[in-house]
């Protein structure tokens, strides 16, 4: 009993390290989204900015440096994707995949280029990553039944960046739902002609939009390789970013709902993992692929039936063009 | 000319003016659509501008609220020169704008609606606790009372409109532009609506009225200014014109306003609906219980605001949408939602039907008027029968034809179908449908952003159908069409019929009130089904 309540808590602190890097996207996507700009490429921002993390603390040895690279650097390519989507009306999806696409070959390539391991990046030390911050009195609190292991191990022992996910979606709510500049955010989202006619500028906004998400989606891509991980290895975002996106329309654009959505496909994932091996009653040994592709699977099924109806921002994926 | 008409229209020269406007000139590509534009508006009058679609109305407002930036020209607003290059330079001004199609986030509360652009601070509470105070003097000002914790979309039309009223004063509106604000509105909503402007005026607040509608000039402007293709016709004080000459005005040339309704003697029933119900798959009854018949020579009007179930009841007769239950009896056949009938096999039962969106239905827009003439008609026996070639000088004759009788202008079948004006591709789709001489005829927003000389024909046309014997069934949105073509008239409330009421017995009040959903026609009534 005792040790399958252990299993349990610890299943919980995976899901957390797992599901933060979710959790960063779907915010992400949130500014994104609500301002009216589809984001598919969370996925190639956060690839690209793990990588430029990884390269950057491995090459400065300090992970701020490598957390400012990441952040640069998606920053930059959400600038590219506002160039196409708001400032040439282009195709919100296309320019997203163009994104995803660049990036997945441009890490590759950069990272042979520069490092020539293979597209990976130098392995990172304990001083040029993000290392789990123990809070005070974690080892005495062991002794203490259930409360003790829950501060242990889930509170306890996580890096800086999971904390910073979790406050993001505190940020998120409060400034898209309680601040003027939200105001404006979900109106441009909904209808950027009333925007217009009021006297906003609808591209400013969406601009601002695109760019927070960049600097999201960059900490997001600098956890994976420079905190979760000791360096960048290729594709390392793994469909992070589409996951994210699926937690935020299954969220319905809601920051705490999209924050539990990503700490369900943490959990999916951390159970996978936990999983593995091990022999379940009645069911008997679950093959590993199939623990694998649950997370997936129950996403698909979500989406597809679970969601109930779902209504996007109104104005989703239209660029504005005032009209003659 | 301008100079001279100014003057005229201000009545008195030492009246400030709240707009004044010097030669404005915008080109969009190759279409002039303001030439040498010279308005004055006196400070605290209501001031109409009046003219067809496409005589520069729509743009000369957006210059004035820096939509758009005029090509060359000045404007100075309370005798200062300003430059309006954005919406906030216009607000700056003092300038507000009721837009046709509402500019308000539906899922937005009216307060933050309001708000929205114009915040105090970057704390979104406190900010619309202190905007709460200071619309509470607004509100109370000019008597514009509304919920301001309500959802706009949530609100009916009429409300939707003050919000936008409110909007523009608390952003220090003291110039208030309305593009055709009726266009939505019940008759009773109308009112309302000029009533508020009474008050407004008397505030000092000056009023930009735009519309087509003749009534409402007369009714609540002090001057009226006629636009025609670009130009500035004339400026006219109200008191001194009569809608007569500003429909010539408008037009260039002398116009029917009314082709006048002679009473005419319906014969057997050619069309019979009982209890037609429609469900959408979203759940929504957009049609419920609607029963009536339409008889030989008369015509039948569907009266209602935009979006009440009209559009389904003309889809469903024409055999577009399906029923859910009910019947729709033609002659012998019996449709329902068992027996199903096409949009075809409906037109072989002798229906004809102008769509409501002629743009969307009625034409497609790349093709030559030719082929737009024949549409649903291809196998016409004029067209060759069954035969599967279609002969394109058959097809330029026929439409040849068509173009002649019904003056169709430029009379060039090779056309495209985008190229002629709204009023010409309405009479193309009004010509090929009239043309298969039909026992029953749907007619949807026949003159919907047409030109007053076509509306003139379009009506002359209607009577002759009904004339000849047919059963018309109008559907228009228009409350005036509706009254002077119609011998009855059902009136349409979210999907439901408020009852079916002779024209002779009714006047736009009661009608009015049943297309609110108010009340439904009085048992006297009842009895014209």
């Amino acid at each position: 009993m005792a040790d399958l309540w252990l299993q349990f808590v610890l299943t919980i602190d995976a899901t957390l390290r797992v599901a933060t890097p979710l959790i960063l996207c779907a915010m992400a996507g949130l500014f994104s989204e609500r301002s009216g700009i589809i984001d598919i490429s969370l996925e190639g921002k956060m690839l690209m900015s793990a990588f430029a993390a990884a390269s950057m603390a491995a090459l400065t040895g300090s992970p701020l440096l490598g957390l400012a690279g990441g952040i640069l650097v998606s920053v930059a390519l959400s600038l590219i994707h506002g160039f196409a989507c708001v400032t040439h009306k282009g195709n919100q999806v296309i320019s997203g995949l163009a994104i995803n696409i660049l990036a997945s070959g441009l890490t590759v390539t950069l990272g042979i280029a520069l490092f020539a391991q293979g597209g990976q990046t130098p392995f990172l030390n304990k001083s040029e990553r993000f290392t789990d911050i123990v809070l005070p009195f974690a080892e005495q609190a062991e002794h203490v039944p259930v409360l003790g292991t829950i501060y242990k191990e889930i509170i306890s022992g996580h890096n800086l960046l999971v904390w910073v996910a979790l406050f993001s979606v505190i940020v998120t709510g409060y400034v898209v739902f309680r601040t003027t500049f939200g105001l404006r955010l979900r109106a441009v989202g909904e209808k950027p002609e009333a925007v217009d006619s009021a006297g906003g500028s609808v591209s400013g906004l969406r601009f601002q939009a695109v760019i927070i998400a960049g600097v999201l989606c960059g900490i997001a891509g600098t956890y994976l390789s420079t905190a979760h991980g000791a360096g960048f290895i290729r594709e390392m975002a793994a469909g992070k970013g589409y996951i994210a996106l699926a937690a935020l329309i299954f969220g319905k654009w809601r920051p705490v709902p999209a924050l539990l959505a990503c700490l369900m496909f943490g959990f999916m994932e951390a159970l996978a993992a936990r999983l593995q091996g091990v022999e379940i009653p009645v069911i008997g040994n679950i093959s590993t692929d199939l623990i694998l592709v649950l997370p997936y699977f129950l996403t698909v099924i979500l989406l597809a039936g679970f969601i109930g109806k779902a209504s996007p921002p109104r104005s989703i994926g239209v660029p504005y063009i005032k009209e003659r | 000319m301008a100079d001279k008409t100014i003057s005229k229209a201000r009545g008195d020269d030492s009246s400030p003016l709240a707009i004044s406007l010097d030669n404005i000139n915008k080109t969009f590509g190759s279409v002039r659509a303001n030439k040498d534009v010279c308005l004055s508006v006196v400070q605290g009058t209501i001031h109409g501008i009046v003219g067809e679609n496409g005589a520069g109305k729509s743009t000369l407002v957006s210059i004035l609220y820096g939509f758009y930036s005029a090509d060359s020209g000045t404007v100075a607003i309370s005798g200062e020169p300003v430059r309006l290059r954005s919406a906030a330079d216009a607000i700056a001004a003092g300038i507000g704008m009721v837009h046709q199609h509402f500019m308000l986030v539906p899922n937005f509360t009216v307060l933050e609606n309001i708000i929205l652009g114009h915040e105090v601070g970057s704390d979104l509470k406190a900010g619309a606790r202190q905007a709460e105070a200071s619309l509470k003097g607004i509100t109370e000002r000019y008597g514009l009372s509304v919920d301001l914790q309500a959802v706009v979309q949530d609100l009916p039309v009429g409300l939707q409109q003050r919000v936008e009223i409110l909007k523009a004063l608390y952003r220090g509106a003291r110039i208030l532009i309305l593009d055709e604000p009726t266009g939505v509105l019940t008759p009773q909503e109308t009112e309302q609506l000029f009533d508020i402007l009474g008050t407004l005026k008397a505030q000092g607040v000056t009023i930009l009225l735009i519309t087509h509608k003749l009534k409402e000039i007369m009714a609540v402007t002090d001057f009226v200014s006629v636009m025609r293709s670009g130009e500035m016709v004339d400026h006219l004080q109200t008191a001194q014109t009569n809608p007569q000459q500003l429909a010539q005005m408008m037009v260039g040339r002398p116009v029917l306003l009314d082709v006048g309704y002679q009473a005419a003697q319906a014969g057997q029933a050619m069309l019979n609906a009982e209890h037609l119900t429609v469900t959408e798959t979203s759940g929504v009854t957009s049609l419920s219980d609607v029963s009536f018949s339409v008889h030989q020579g008369e015509i039948l009007g569907i009266a209602g605001v935009s979006g009440n179930g009209q559009s389904e009841l003309l889809e469903v007769l024409a055999g577009i949408r399906k029923i859910t239950s009910g019947t729709v009896q033609i002659g012998d056949r019996k449709i329902t939602a068992e027996q199903p009938a096409s949009p075809s096999e409906v037109k072989g039962l002798g229906l004809a039907h102008v769509p409501e969106d002629r743009h969307a239905m009625g034409l497609i827009l790349p093709f030559t008027a030719a082929e737009s003439a024949v549409l649903g008609y291809e196998y016409a026996d004029m067209m060759g029968g069954r035969s599967p070639i279609l002969s394109p000088a058959v097809m330029a004759a026929h439409c040849k034809t068509l173009m002649s009788s019904y003056d169709v202008r430029p009379a060039e079948p090779s056309l495209k179908s985008n190229l002629f004006s709204g009023g010409n591709q309405q009479k193309i789709v009004l010509a090929r449908e009239l043309s298969s001489q039909p026992d029953i005829l749907l007619v949807g927003q026949p003159t919907r952003g047409v030109d007053i000389g076509a509306i003139e024909f379009i009506h002359k046309q209607l009577f002759a159908m009904r004339d000849k014997g047919c059963a018309v069934i109008l559907v228009s949105v228009e409350l005036d069409e509706i009254m002077s073509l119609s011998d009855r008239v059902m009136v349409m409330n979210e999907g439901k019929s408020m009852g079916i009421v002779r024209k002779a017995d009714t006047d736009i009040q009661e009608i009015g009130l049943m297309m609110a959903g108010v009340t439904a026609a009085s048992p006297r009534q009842q009895k014209a089904r």
